[in-house]
């Protein structure tokens, strides 16, 4: 981006009357509604210089009634473009987490707050370009859903959305920007790999490879080329690509730990966060009780959607950049 | 910043068949009036290519290349030149304007091309102006607004049904009426022209010329144009008295009445006379510097001058409609002097033409013994000579005044004037033609006489001695019926009249003044708003002697106020948030400024219970709150009273 002194946040706050990010619904008050002729706009304006000219020059009565009816179609066109924003209001829904590499849907919601329609609204993503055009209906509101890429695990602020309109006429553009709060949250991107080897050293001496018996199905776990193919749940080795081991065992110290340890050393940070990630995602998959473990974090073994989310949460947010 | 392609932008909105039908429609209205004035073949050329384009776009075929517009529109060109002998005159230009339209439609691609025709279609409406700016040509001038208007705004809304566009293009047009409206009659008028018009500027105009020949104003008389109305104060004149004098020809080859040389002189009213009449005149342009008056004229109109023979002559050609004010007398006391060279002059005629007529002149010079009785003479061998009144004469050869006086026996006024004239000439008595109007259609509803081509007369003025210059209508001698009750009495049935005249057709009149009542009115204050009415208009607001400065600083605070106005109008059916929706956003607020926050996902139920708990002082009022709003937000009913609890609880909410 070129370095203006309109780049600084402090004076573009000010110009767009507003500072980000803002909460809850956000009112276009006539304030933070710009509007400027088009280039059609301008072609309009030489047009009725060249009919008043005209009526002018051949003293035409009739020419200099239609030069002015025209110029009052461009004045009541300017006031209908900036009314087709004028105090609408953008809220958001909540965005569902995604993984890293996939599109984080953010869902607007335009509310016209008016009995007429506002056709023609183009809702942009400053920063990605994603962007649609659609029709707020009267005394309702309309649905916009952007998708943004999400690169990279954490937090992904929505940013600045401008919305623009033309109509009537294609001679004006108004436009405004709004900034909501509105964030998504995104999970690493999960690797696909073998779930990890169970180590001795797995935090409550319950590990998973020295206690399992025979007698009652605990859950499951990753295969390990010693277990016996008739402990192998090809059920879900079916519904997954994960070679997965049924457990067997009479207590709780079935539970097995996603460690942070247990990862190869060679890993960066995000290669690590990934194949935990996809850990999480066979081990939940396979229904068995798992618990994370990261340097300065800690999440009991547990099982479910909302396990899952909150040990994909953690990965999302650790040392978060 | 992102370069991706913008949805809004005009040059990459393609055009759809909607956009093709609206601009195709458009295009028909604007331009149909034309084509009773171009050539058939360039007509034929421009339906052409508008139906190539509708074909194309109804085959789905690719658009033509360039190469072969710019070679069509270099052959339009040249046939254009073929015919008119040049480009850019104004109907060269107008029809150089259509055939371009047509040429655009077919390389039109995208919404910005579309908006170019437009755009186009403004300037072919204004082009109708130079022909007729009537009341029919600015209704449909209403009507093309109203189409263009609508298929831009569909070029805007592509996915709204059109009676929508309809509607916001109706809106529109008619929030621009009060702009319009304050711009007409404020903006600053210049006297134009600016700079010189083409040659051909005010071709077509019809009326009289400052010459005459047989056939000259029989041509005139089958023509219902407007010449030019003249409204009367008090009680107009009867129709015998209605002669409008204009051109006044002195010299004749044998054929042919020539105005000559005219010589301006000082104006000195006449004075006496039976009757006085106040009135101003509206005259049509025809091109021509002379203001024509009801005879005989005791006052000059403003910026006009006088000419020796009794001509009212503007300084420079009448090619808009101009209104003087004027006053005349019937029968002024005679005015005897008169210049010797004049005289002469009145007297001269070509040598060997016309023998029997200069035979008869010769046979009453010699039986009378003043110049009064060879006119009594003349006029009572008019009198009895039967010739016939007719728009149709036959045609006459070289000694053309023998021939009507004695063969062919049927003329019309040009005829009569002339014969006359050359006969008083010839028996020594100075005479001249005088050419206008006479009669005219007097309107009951609003007193006005409109006088139409159709009324041209040429009559005849003898200079007697001691009397001065005497009005004599040798017409009137032989027909009498003309002067009493108009041209239409006096022709024999079944001559061609034009439509207006013929008597079948005298139901329609009382329609006919009415119409024509309010096309003066408009005339007056539509077409004829000029600088100088703008003037009286601010003195009459009590800005006297307005300048451009006054008119621009009234225009500007006015279309201030009307923007206001417009601004206000545009904001009134926005909806405020309903009362109970008021009140939770300032209940938030209030928290907020507490450091309890909502957060975006978070319900009411949950928030009330959150902020109670963390609120414990204000638990009561906060969980009351939290309970009416989702009553009231989700319940069936609002009863107004829980509305009121739910504001007043908001407003003396404590969290301190």
């Amino acid at each position: 981006m070129i370095r203006n002194p309109l780049a600084r946040p402090g004076f573009a706050n000010w110009l767009y009357g507003f500072t980000p990010p803002e909460r809850g619904a956000v009112v276009l008050s006539h304030r933070r509604v710009y509007i400027v002729p088009t280039r059609l706009g301008w072609l309009f304006g030489a047009t009725l210089a060249i009919l008043l000219i005209g009526s002018i020059n051949y003293a035409i009565s009739l020419g200099f009634a239609l030069t002015f009816l025209l110029a009052g179609v461009g004045l009541a066109a300017m006031v209908h473009t900036a009314r087709n924003l004028a105090r609408m209001s953008v809220s958001v829904g909540r965005a569902e987490p995604v993984y890293a590499g996939e599109s984080a849907q953010f869902r607007l919601y335009l509310d016209g707050h008016s009995q007429f329609e506002r056709p023609a609204i183009l809702v942009r993503h400053l920063a990605c370009g994603t962007q649609l055009v659609i029709d707020v209906p009267p005394a309702t509101s309309a649905e916009v859903v952007l998708a943004l890429p999400a690169a990279r695990r954490g937090w992904l602020r929505l940013g600045r959305v401008m919305l623009e309109t033309r109509f009537p006429l294609g001679l004006f553009r108004a436009w405004s920007y709004v900034e909501p709060e509105a964030r998504c949250l995104v999970y690493p991107r999960p690797e696909r790999s073998a779930m990890p080897p169970m180590s001795a050293d797995s935090g409550t001496g319950a590990g998973p490879a020295r206690a399992s018996g025979n007698d009652d199905f605990s859950g499951l776990r990753g295969y390990q080329l010693s277990d016996s193919p008739r402990h192998v749940a090809w059920k879900a080795v079916a519904r997954s690509d994960d070679m997965l081991t049924k457990q067997f065992s009479g207590d709780a110290a079935a539970d097995f730990w996603l460690d942070w340890q247990l990862l190869p050393a060679r890993l960066d940070l995000e290669q690590r966060l990934s194949r935990l990630a996809g850990w999480v995602l066979s081990a939940e998959r396979a229904s068995a009780r798992y618990g994370l473990r990261l340097p300065g974090v800690a999440i009991p073994p547990g099982h479910g959607d909302a396990h899952r989310a909150a040990c994909l949460q953690a990965l999302a947010l650790f040392e978060a950049p | 910043m992102s370069s991706v392609p913008h949805p809004l932008a005009p040059e990459l909105r393609a055009v759809s068949g909607r956009d093709l039908a609206g601009l195709l429609l458009s295009l028909i209205i604007v331009a149909a009036p034309h084509a009773a004035r171009t050539p058939w073949w360039l007509t034929g050329l421009v339906l052409a290519l508008y139906g190539w384009r509708a074909l194309l776009a109804l085959l789905r075929a690719p658009l033509p290349p360039r190469w072969l517009l710019l070679l069509l529109g270099a052959a339009a060109m040249a046939g254009i030149w073929a015919e008119y002998h040049m480009l850019f005159g104004r109907t060269p230009g107008i029809v150089l304007l259509t055939v371009f339209s047509g040429l655009k439609l077919l390389e039109m691609r995208t919404h910005r091309d579309a908006m170019v025709i437009a755009l186009l279609c403004f300037v072919l409406i204004i082009t109708n102006f130079f022909y007729s700016q009537s009341i029919p040509a600015a209704l449909a001038m209403c009507v093309a607004l109203l189409v263009i208007v609508t298929t831009m705004v569909g070029f805007n809304a592509p996915r709204r049904p059109p009676r929508a566009n309809l509607r916001t293009a109706g809106l529109l047009l008619a929030h621009s009426v009060p702009a319009a409206l304050v711009l007409f009659l404020l903006f600053p008028r210049v006297q134009g022209p600016l700079w010189g018009l083409p040659q051909d500027a005010y071709a077509g105009i019809t009326g009289l010329s400052d010459t005459m020949s047989p056939g000259t104003l029989a041509r005139l008389a089958i023509s219902d144009t407007i010449a030019f109305r003249a409204e009367f104060q008090d009680k107009p004149p009867p129709p015998r008295l209605r002669y409008w004098r204009g051109p006044v020809l002195w010299d004749f080859d044998g054929r042919t009445w020539r105005m000559g040389a005219t010589e301006i002189a000082p104006f000195k009213a006449p004075t006496g006379g039976d009757a006085r009449y106040r009135y101003s005149v509206v005259l049509e342009p025809h091109n021509r510097d002379w203001l024509f008056a009801l005879e005989t004229a005791a006052s000059l109109p403003q910026d006009a001058r006088f000419t020796a023979d009794g001509q009212i002559v503007a300084r420079r050609a009448v090619r808009e409609r101009r209104r003087y004010d004027l006053i005349s007398i019937a029968d002024p006391a005679p005015e005897p002097r008169a210049d010797p060279a004049t005289l002469r002059r009145a007297l001269r005629l070509p040598q060997d033409f016309n023998p029997r007529a200069t035979a008869l002149a010769d046979e009453w010079r010699r039986d009378s013994g003043s110049d009064a009785q060879v006119l009594a003479l003349a006029i009572d061998w008019l009198r009895v000579s039967h010739i016939v009144y007719t728009l149709e004469p036959p045609l006459l050869g070289r000694d053309s005044i023998d021939e009507f006086l004695f063969d062919s026996k049927a003329g019309f006024c040009e005829h009569f004037s002339s014969a006359f004239v050359f006969l008083m000439r010839a028996a020594g008595v100075p005479a001249r033609v005088v050419t206008g109007y006479q009669g005219g259609d007097l309107n009951p509803v609003d007193n006005i006489i409109t006088v139409r081509q159709s009324d041209a007369h040429a009559w005849a003025e003898v200079y007697l001695r001691g009397r001065g210059w005497l009005r004599v209508d040798p017409t009137a001698a032989a027909v009498p019926s003309r002067i009493e009750s108009g041209l239409a009495r006096a022709m024999p049935e079944g001559a061609s009249l034009p439509l207006l005249m013929r008597p079948e057709l005298r139901w329609l009149r009382p329609l006919r003044y009415n119409w024509e009542a309010i096309t003066h009115k408009w005339n007056v204050w539509v077409l004829g708003y000029d600088p100088q009415r703008q003037r009286d208009l601010m003195a009459f607001v009590g800005i006297r002697d307005a300048d451009w400065r006054n008119l621009t600083a009234a225009l500007f605070i006015i279309l201030g106020i009307l923007m206001t106005l417009l601004v206000a109008w545009s904001l009134r059916r926005l909806t405020r948030p309903d009362p109970v929706q008021r009140a939770w956003v300032r209940f938030c607020r209030k928290l907020g400024a507490r450091g309890v926050e909502r957060a975006a996902c978070e319900g009411p139920r949950d928030f009330s219970e959150r902020a109670a708990r963390s609120l414990p002082r204000a638990r009561a009022a906060i969980g009351r709150i939290g309970e009416l709003y989702l009553a009231l937000r989700y319940g069936a009913d609002a009863p107004p009273a829980k509305i009121d609890e739910l504001r007043r609880l908001v407003r003396e909410l404590r969290v301190t």
